[in-house]
């Protein structure tokens, strides 16, 4: 057995445990650090398929910033848990179930022979002069530059909507209320008072 | 050498894990949210494992794509999360029926 499969079979032990505490563990909290655990331990396996741009993207992006995010949520929001896992059980037998048929259809197909080592051998690995990034970057800028113009406008929604989702106006801000300007009648802000003349002395 | 094969199982292992989470944790928005990054990195194993054994760098242009749909998808799940805490001050999907379906 070589280092590269010693490491393939770890990574993804370890992988796979970590995704099965995610699902069941009651905390939240250790959730999403079981979470983050996942995604370095699959960034690790990117690095095995020479991927390493996107290895350190999803660390970066993932671990560092999205994760952390969900973290904050989870702490900034007071949850009772013991509600939240009320019925867990009740859908386990169910749950695994689908999960295990699913799991089995696609070891059937994916161990069928046309993905082996054979069938498919693992190319020759790139010489020390190549550089992932730099192809990925000429294939992101050329081919895919609409997409990712998109993908960019696409950020700036998400930013836009989650800003605007949480906004919480504030009391005293001073503004105009259109609405109510254009509704607004004469008897409501001006009062004729009648009085008599008073005579002059 | 690693097949194929193996990182393909790996990424349906972790996509069943990630479907069975969804059954298990239906009253938890924030685990449903977890469950569904789990599944999205199971596919871009595929992705991944894929470019890698073709020599083909498409894939990793669609993993990139992946991740940036991933990343607003979930800024936005947990904006809505906090607003609905915020109005409700439950996050139990089940006290969510407003909507009578």
């Amino acid at each position: 057995m070589t280092f590269e499969q010693l490491a393939f079979y770890f990574l993804a032990s370890v992988a796979v445990i970590s995704a099965m505490m995610v699902i069941t563990v009651r905390n939240p909290v250790r959730a999403a650090l079981f979470l983050i655990l996942t995604f370095f331990t699959v960034a690790c396996i990117w690095m095995l398929l020479e991927a390493e741009f996107l290895a350190i993207v999803l660390v970066l992006v993932y671990v560092g910033a999205v994760m952390v995010l969900f973290l904050f949520v989870v702490m900034m929001l007071d949850v009772d848990i013991d509600q939240l896992r009320e019925g867990f059980g009740e859908y386990l037998p169910i749950g695994a179930t689908v999960a295990v048929i699913i799991l089995l259809q696609l070891v059937i197909v994916l161990s069928s022979g046309p993905f082996e080592i054979d069938q498919m051998p693992a190319p020759a690995a790139a010489s020390a002069e190549y550089g992932n990034t730099h192809q990925l970057g000429l294939l992101l800028y050329t081919y895919y530059v609409y997409p990712f113009e998109l993908a960019a406008v696409l950020l700036l929604l998400a930013i836009v909507a989650a800003i605007s989702l949480g906004l919480r106006g504030r009391v005293s801000s001073k503004k105009q209320k259109p609405d109510e300007q254009v509704r607004v009648r004469k008897k409501d802000r001006l009062r004729i008072v009648k009085m008599n003349a008073e005579k002059q002395d | 050498m690693i097949a194929l094969s193996d990182y393909l199982i790996l990424g349906a292992i972790l996509f069943g894990i990630s479907v069975a989470g969804i059954f298990l944790n239906r009253k938890n928005v924030i685990i449903l949210l977890m469950s569904i990054e789990l599944m999205l990195l199971a596919v871009n194993i595929n992705f991944i494992a894929f470019s890698h054994y073709l020599n083909d760098l498409a894939g990793q242009v669609f993993v990139f794509f992946i991740l940036t749909v991933a990343a607003a998808e979930s800024a936005i799940g947990l904006a809505i999360i906090i607003v609905l805490f915020r109005r409700r001050n439950t996050i139990n999907i089940q006290d969510l029926d407003s909507l009578k379906g």
